[in-house]
């Protein structure tokens, strides 16, 4: 069966439609067919209906299945689990970018994030055993930008390479889930799908993992959060088949 | 032992227009950074064709070597400090099979990559 390929950080500046618009059609270009354009929780919940509405339909337009994502940056533990209770049935998807070893165990324990998502700079990274034996409990992925592995040069990308090879060991010794995204804010930075496999081949990451990374791993995300944001679902597992008198 | 071989299409997406020797220079650039002088030497890379109308290169490589050289294209974001992305947009065994493969695409290649 052909793969979906999942491209769920695409990340151009929203105050230009027309850019976010040609990177929509790049990516379907490109193959992709499942994509996301994360929104910012500092937005009230109208602002950013409008705008998952216009990225459906600049999706839908050219053949691409538009995935609603909150990308948040909390400072604290308490504040991530107010940004949680908020918005978490507003978005498919739930990012969390941790920037503080406390934001990073709350977010990997709490099964109501999605994806991890670390700073391009190792000394803070914080996806170590013990955070992937977290994460293997809930249901939140590691999730690796390629932007930064291709925008960065010399040490300081040997360094994030060294870190990202470190990292995909743990999550595959814990079976912690990862998505290879592409992190692009502009059209050149976007990679085709078996491009963005091949630049995992830099961290050692084997390429039946690196292409579901970027295929089943998002797409069995979407779907499961689909369900549980379906009207039908009750509780993993039992979903409503029918209301009525006669049933 | 003959070594199998594999013809890859690059197509060169950037603002900037650029000689076949740049390009080439771009691409051992990015390989010799990421795999070294070793890594490179395996590859067996050669350019075989340039056309600089559609910015679409043809090279040569080891068919073992298609995903080492798929990463170093893909790390390209500059070509003579102009902006730049390269692409694989087609793989082949034969030449003759990677131009009809060409063919058959440029009729799907959508208005904003085209040069």
């Amino acid at each position: 069966m052909r793969r979906i390929f999942a491209d769920l950080h695409l990340k151009p500046n929203l105050a230009d439609m027309e850019l976010a618009e040609r990177m929509l059609r790049r990516a379907a270009y490109f193959g992709y067919r499942l994509v996301s354009v994360p929104l910012a929780p500092t937005l009230t919940l109208s602002q950013n209906k409008q705008l998952i509405e216009q990225l459906t339909a600049l999706s839908k337009e050219v053949g691409l299945d538009f995935v609603s994502r909150l990308d948040v940056k909390p400072k604290t533990s308490n504040e991530l689990l107010r940004i949680l209770r908020r918005f978490r049935r507003s978005f498919e998807i739930i990012a969390v970018f941790c920037e503080s070893k406390a934001v990073a165990r709350q977010a990997a324990k709490d099964r109501r994030v999605d994806l991890l998502n670390f700073s391009s700079d190792p000394r803070k990274r914080f996806f170590d055993e013990a955070e992937a034996e977290l994460a293997s409990r809930g249901l939140a992925a590691l999730e690796i930008d390629i932007e930064s592995i291709i925008r960065l040069e010399g040490a300081a990308r040997v360094k994030l390479l060294a870190a990202l090879r470190k990292e995909a060991a743990i999550a595959k010794a814990f079976n912690v889930p990862v998505v290879v995204s592409s992190g692009a804010s502009e059209e050149l930075t976007m990679r085709r799908p078996l491009e963005a496999a091949a630049l995992t081949m830099l961290f050692d990451m084997d390429r039946s993992l690196a292409l579901d990374a970027i295929s089943k791993v998002p797409a069995a995300i979407v779907k499961r959060n689909r369900e549980k944001l379906s009207p039908e679902f009750i509780s993993p597992g039992i979903r409503l088949i029918r209301r009525g008198k006669d049933c | 032992m003959k070594l199998r071989s594999r013809y890859l299409a690059l197509k060169v997406d950037s603002p900037g227009r650029f000689s076949s020797r740049e390009i080439m220079e771009a691409l051992w650039s990015a390989l010799l950074r990421l795999f070294g002088e070793y890594g490179a030497s395996r590859t067996g890379l050669r350019l075989i064709d340039y056309d600089e109308m559609n910015h679409v290169a043809i090279v040569h490589v080891s068919h073992k070597e298609v995903e080492t050289i798929r990463a170093a294209v893909a790390s390209i974001t500059q070509i003579e400090s102009k902006p730049a992305a390269v692409h694989i947009i087609a793989v082949s065994g034969t030449i003759k099979a990677l131009r009809t493969k060409l063919k058959a695409n440029a009729k799907r290649i959508s208005p904003n990559m085209q040069q």
